[in-house]
């Protein structure tokens, strides 16, 4: 064992106030997330950048992270959704203990879909993913007496909550955002934590080089069953957030488009960068509202749209600003 | 320790019908360098593979210190004490040069962990600095892996490798592409590594494996030849028909 300080001498040298400030990822994200409702057109706009970011930013430590193409990244949005509804509407659990049961219960829905489909690769982990994830659409469409089934999952409102002996009125939508935002920021600190652990820096290994990190001393296919977990756990969260947001879980969130859409928002804002999940959800949605309204084509705008990033900005909105500022170069 | 490190016992492998290995039986001394020579197809690689675990023998036995290694995955040699580089360049080549040497460093204490700062592990940095500084790599240590001469990669594994502070060290050519510059610093490495521990070293030139290696193991055909000191390889009638023969003056 080497001394400490000659470890103190290798490491970063301090960091100067400004660097220290970009350091803080997590509250800078939050203190951007603070003003977005008075930054978008709308505050609608902001609750679902703010659900979708978190689902996304989930979904990224998966594929941009590890390096993992999942298609099935809605089953875990789905299923923090619907199991916060059901929680809530058909046992009568209060909204802040249905949310941890729905994230437990969602990571268990990930470990099952993990154990399968981590066991394959490329191509292949993407359509199992898929499957699997249809699967669980096609379990609520079908076990309507729990979920709705086609219509969806009513039944449940949270109008009121009470934080530390305060009744907030959760109809009003700056409580709503706020309170909503407390989970994002819940979930913002757990991915940075994993991203800054030894953990965060095995899935990197792994996405480098897979073979290497085996040779390393790495038990690969357990790395990748952990990474899917926490991924799903995290998307779940987002899921709780919109059940909790529109007190109805729409079937529509469980299809295979949902998950399209995540794997678009990631490549928008930006794969591998911390708050790209964010500037890819609300580039998607301000989209989507945008031209919506000129067309009901809006799909094949934003499609297209979608193509010109892939092919001259891969690394995103957000990735390449950061590229651009030089910001984030030295984080290894 | 020294005394007996390793020891193969009738090792073969088959891949369907083709038969790469056969009937290796050999012991490796703690501390000391030995080559493993032979001309291309002579099943080098496919040994080398097996011993590092990415491949599991068709038949025989694997000992290390004792213990049965069959059966066992690969990521485990690492933790038993048996560290490869690999023949074509393995790095991870979007990761800063330290980062490369750090996580390698962590695969045996904190690989789970999702509590700690990793930044913080100053002793996991500092053992990676450590490496780095014995492949002379420490000032390139803030590059991306990527950006590094083909040389310096190839050092930059032998780092990787080595920071586990593996019992044996497995070498796959580890001046495969290098020219004489570089393969000369590579040799200057290799005789230091050496010095400290037990070193396996697979090579295809002839002149540096018989200067730097006090045994020399030669296969063709999946089948063990000769085993030796260098003079005695060198003198090996067999050997010279093989290989020597058409390989002098190579490298």
């Amino acid at each position: 064992m080497t001394s400490p300080s000659s470890g103190e001498a290798v490491a970063k040298p301090a960091s100067s106030g400004l660097g220290w400030l970009l350091e803080q990822r997590v509250l800078l994200s939050i203190a951007v997330l603070a003003v977005l409702p008075w930054l978008l057109p709308s505050q609608a706009l902001a609750v679902n950048v703010l659900i979708y970011g978190v689902v996304v930013m989930g979904y990224n430590l998966l594929f941009g992270y590890t390096g993992l193409l999942s298609f099935g990244q809605a089953a875990f949005f789905g299923a923090g959704a619907y199991f916060t509804g059901i929680a809530i509407g058909r046992y009568g659990v209060p909204w802040f203990a249905a949310v941890p049961i729905a994230v437990l219960l969602s990571t268990c829905l990930a470990a099952l879909i993990g154990i399968v489909s981590t066991r394959t690769r490329g191509i292949y982990f993407s359509m199992v993913t898929l499957a699997l994830a249809q699967l669980v659409y096609y379990v609520a469409l079908q076990a309507s007496s729990f979920t709705g089934g086609e219509n969806g999952l009513r039944g449940f409102t949270v109008d009121r909550i009470s934080l530390f002996g305060l009744q907030v009125n959760f109809l009003d939508p700056v409580n709503k955002y706020y309170v909503l935002m407390a989970f994002a920021a819940l979930a913002m600190w757990f991915q940075s934590r994993i991203l800054n652990s030894p953990f965060g820096a095995v899935i990197e290994a792994i996405r480098e080089n897979e073979q290497r990190a085996r040779a390393c001393g790495y038990n690969v296919e357990r790395s990748k069953l952990i990474v899917f977990m926490l991924s799903g756990a995290i998307s779940s969260l987002g899921g709780c957030m919109l059940a909790l947001h529109l007190s109805i879980v729409p079937l529509d969130i469980l299809h295979y488009q949902t998950s399209g859409m995540i794997v678009m928002m990631v490549l928008l804002g930006g794969a591998r960068s911390f708050f790209g999940p964010f500037v890819g959800a609300a580039t998607f949605l301000i989209l989507e509202d945008v031209i919506s309204v000129w067309t009901s084509h809006w799909q094949l705008v934003v499609g297209t749209i979608f193509v010109l990033f892939v092919l001259f900005l891969p690394k995103g909105i957000w990735g390449t600003l950061l590229d651009t500022l030089r910001v984030g170069k030295a984080r290894p | 320790m020294s005394g007996e490190l390793l020891r193969a016992e009738g090792i073969g492998k088959h891949f369907g019908g083709f038969v790469a290995l056969e009937g290796i039986t050999m012991s490796f001394a703690a501390g000391q360098l030995t080559s493993i020579i032979g001309p291309n197809g002579a099943g080098k690689s496919t040994f080398f593979n097996i011993l590092s675990g990415a491949l599991t023998p068709t038949s025989g036995k694997l000992h290390f210190r004792g213990r049965e290694l069959n059966g066992l995955p690969q990521h485990r040699f690492v933790h038993q004490g048996i560290s490869r580089s690999y023949q074509i360049t393995n790095i991870f080549p979007d990761l800063s040069v330290h980062e490369n040497v750090r996580v390698a460093a962590q695969a045996l204490t904190v690989s789970y962990d999702i509590w700690r700062n990793r930044a913080r592990l100053t002793e996991l940095i500092a053992r990676a600095d450590t490496a780095l500084e014995a492949v002379g790599l420490l000032a390139k240590r803030g590059e991306l892996a990527k950006f590094l001469s083909h040389g310096q990669q190839r050092a930059l594994e032998i780092a990787i490798a080595l920071v586990s502070e593996p019992e044996l060290l497995l070498l796959d050519e580890p001046t495969a592409g290098m020219g004489p510059e570089e393969t000369k610093d590579m040799v200057a490495l290799l005789e230091r590594l050496a010095e400290k521990r037990t070193v396996l070293l697979v090579e295809h030139k002839m002149k540096m494996v018989l200067g730097l290696s006090k045994r020399v193991v030669v296969l063709h055909h999946g089948r063990l030849l000769a085993d030796g000191a260098p003079d005695e390889i060198r003198s090996n009638p067999e050997v010279r028909r093989v290989y020597l023969g058409q390989s002098e003056g190579y490298g």
